[in-house]
């Protein structure tokens, strides 16, 4: 009786030693699989442009693509800026100070994506003169926040930064 | 499955059969007992078969053509529509195939649902036809990317979107489904692994589920259960390759109309006009076959919620087995069912127009009332009818309806 108990144990042991050892080997070689379809190290590199603004006129705005993505940048009009900054926080799903959202309140730089589904906003459309996205109804203010309709938070503003007053570098 | 022994006629079928029993599998289906009663919603299922087959052949020599590049793709299905011999009947065939192979699968999905094949003892059935069929919409919606239009590429955004609802992980899901930051070129290669995978993976969902289907046998319009073999059936052969054949021929014909006479009438034609990153198209749909789900999709004004929505809507069809509760299968027998059924296509068709309609208003509304019918169909109103319902009398043998008094005390044993 003792004996045999014993020998369970033994046997227990070496079972969950090799089931543990399997599962290590089995994750090992499923990982590659696996992390293959990640961003590869040329998608990678492709992170960082610099963007010439000195061409872009006052309440107008251009698109430049950034990792596949096109990015708004939007030189704002006073009545713009003002509008943007006149709203109140209650007023917003997604609460967010247009000063947090811009480096120069004259640029506004953000990814041109709506956070519904990903399509491309309209700009000067909408019922807040800022975007409106046709895809299922998302509608933006002047400052990039939503207003209203399904997409959940603000336009996402990328990391970047003036080289020097007509030059910006994002990513 | 009939156990029936098999024994070839020639002496190297019989070598040969001991070895491999391929010729007791084929005279297993030959004689395979089929209830006489069926009518011609019982011969889809030999469509579907034909489909599949129609898509992989026509895939596989569009396969020979195609380029899976950003930058070559739609040139590739332009050189094939205008260059390669016959690339426009070969590339006409598998998209319009793809609709006529949804259009088959929804009248045999339908089918089952009044006829309750769904029921026990059929439920294994169901559920990998249910798995099939959700395959058949991610195969669908990968081919569609391909040919790299604007349509495509945004149909890809969208739905590829739907992955960043997922909280905290879902980020970097979608950046591991997209191979980079935005839907691109790695995107597209690897939908072209994929949209060559999957059919063959739905091959062989086909065949379990036929395996399973050769185990009960087949349901039948009275839904009631018969013996098999009995007087009751026929052999599978000649009798029903015939119908289905007959009615595969009339589907061709539909096929075929469309094909040679409106090819593109079932697409859109933003899909001949390259992928553009920078612009979305002012009015983005899906292929009509995803309309219903799209609609249910878009009803919820929140994100996440469409999209839980969206995937409950697909996988509550997999408990309806056990949602519908009645013991009588045929909805011919069960008068209460039988309207709400009627209801439920009315709602899916309904549903399916909303889809097509830009999400506001008026429409935004009846998709989400069409959206909560949709749910209270599967979750209330058929436990709900299940328990309560006075089914009508079931015939007692699958003959009876057809024969006077006389003929049954003659076929009486
Ligand atoms: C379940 C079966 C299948 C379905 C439902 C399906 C569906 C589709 C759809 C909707 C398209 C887009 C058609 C267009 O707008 O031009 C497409 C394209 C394509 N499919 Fe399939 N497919 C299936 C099986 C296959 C298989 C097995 C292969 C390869 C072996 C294949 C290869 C291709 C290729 C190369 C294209 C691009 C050419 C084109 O767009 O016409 N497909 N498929
Ligand atoms: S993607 Fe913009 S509202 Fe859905």
């Amino acid at each position: 009786m003792d004996e045999s108990g014993k020998k369970n144990n033994r046997r227990d042991f070496l079972f969950t030693a090799s089931y543990t050892v399997g599962a290590v080997g089995l994750g090992a070689t499923v990982w590659p699989f696996i992390d293959q379809m990640n961003p590869d190290s040329s998608v990678k590199a492709l992170a960082k442009i610099e963007v010439d603004l000195s061409q872009v006129e006052l309440g107008k705005s251009i698109t430049v693509l950034w990792r596949g993505k096109p990015v708004f940048i939007k030189r704002r009009t006073k009545s713009e800026i003002s509008e943007a900054q006149a709203v109140s926080l209650e007023e917003l799903k997604d609460p967010q100070k247009d000063e947090d959202r811009v480096k120069n309140p004259e640029w506004l730089v953000m990814l041109g994506i709506c956070t519904h589904l990903g399509c491309v906003p309209l700009a000067n459309k909408g019922e807040y003169n800022g975007w409106f996205c046709p895809c299922h109804g998302s509608h933006y203010d002047t400052s990039g926040r939503i207003r209203k309709g399904p997409a959940p938070v603000n336009m996402e503003i990328p990391r970047y930064e003036f080289v020097d007053n007509n030059t910006i570098k994002i990513g | 499955m009939s156990d029936h022994t098999y024994t070839p006629s020639s002496k190297f079928g019989k070598w040969f059969n001991d070895r491999l029993p391929l010729l007791s599998l084929s005279a297993h289906f030959r004689e395979y007992p089929t209830p006489k009663n069926l009518n011609y919603w019982w011969t889809f299922g030999a469509i579907l078969t034909f489909c599949l087959v129609a898509q992989i052949a026509t895939g596989i020599v569009l396969a020979m053509h195609y380029v899976a590049h950003a930058d070559l793709a739609f040139d590739s299905i332009e050189h094939i529509m205008r260059d390669v011999n016959y690339g426009w009947l070969l590339r006409y065939l598998h998209s319009n195939g793809s609709s006529m192979f949804f259009l088959a699968v929804y009248v045999h999905i339908f089918r089952s649902l009044f006829y309750g094949s769904h029921k026990s003892p059929r439920e294994i059935i169901w559920i990998l036809g249910v798995l099939i069929y959700i395959l058949m919409m991610a195969t669908a919606f990968m081919g569609y990317v391909l040919p790299w239009g604007q349509m495509s590429f945004w149909a890809a955004t969208v739905i590829t979107n739907l992955f960043t609802a997922i909280p905290l992980i879902g980020e970097s899901i979608t950046t591991w489904f997209w191979g980079g930051y935005a839907v691109d070129n790695p995107t597209l290669n690897r939908f072209y692994s994929l949209h060559y995978l999957v059919p063959f993976l739905i091959l062989g969902l086909v065949i379990l589920h036929i395996w399973a289907l050769h185990v009960p046998g087949n349901n039948n319009p009275t839904g009631i259960e018969i013996k098999q073999p009995s007087k009751g059936t026929i052999p599978f052969h000649p009798h029903i390759t015939i119908k289905d054949l007959f009615a595969l021929l009339v589907f061709l014909i539909i096929f075929l109309g469309f094909v040679f006479f409106s090819p593109d009438v079932l697409g859109h034609p933003d899909n001949y006009i390259p992928a553009n990153p920078m612009v979305t198209p002012y009015h983005i749909v899906p292929e009509w076959y995803l309309l219903p789900f799209y609609a249910i999709l878009r009803s919820v004004p929140d994100k996440l919620g469409g999209v839980v929505l969206l995937f409950a809507s697909l996988l509550i069809l997999l408990a309806l087995p056990w949602l519908d509760r009645s013991k009588v299968r045929s909805a011919v027998f069960r008068p209460i069912y039988k309207q709400f059924f009627w209801l439920f296509v009315i709602d899916i068709l309904v549903l399916g127009y909303m889809g097509a309609m830009p999400a506001e208003g008026t429409y935004l509304l009846i998709a989400r009332i069409g959206t909560a019918y949709y749910f209270l169909h599967f979750l209330i109103i058929l436990p709900f009818v299940s328990l309560v319902e006075k089914t009508d009398p079931l015939p007692a043998s699958i003959s009876e309806p057809v024969l006077t008094e006389k003929d049954k005390s003659d076929v009486s044993e």
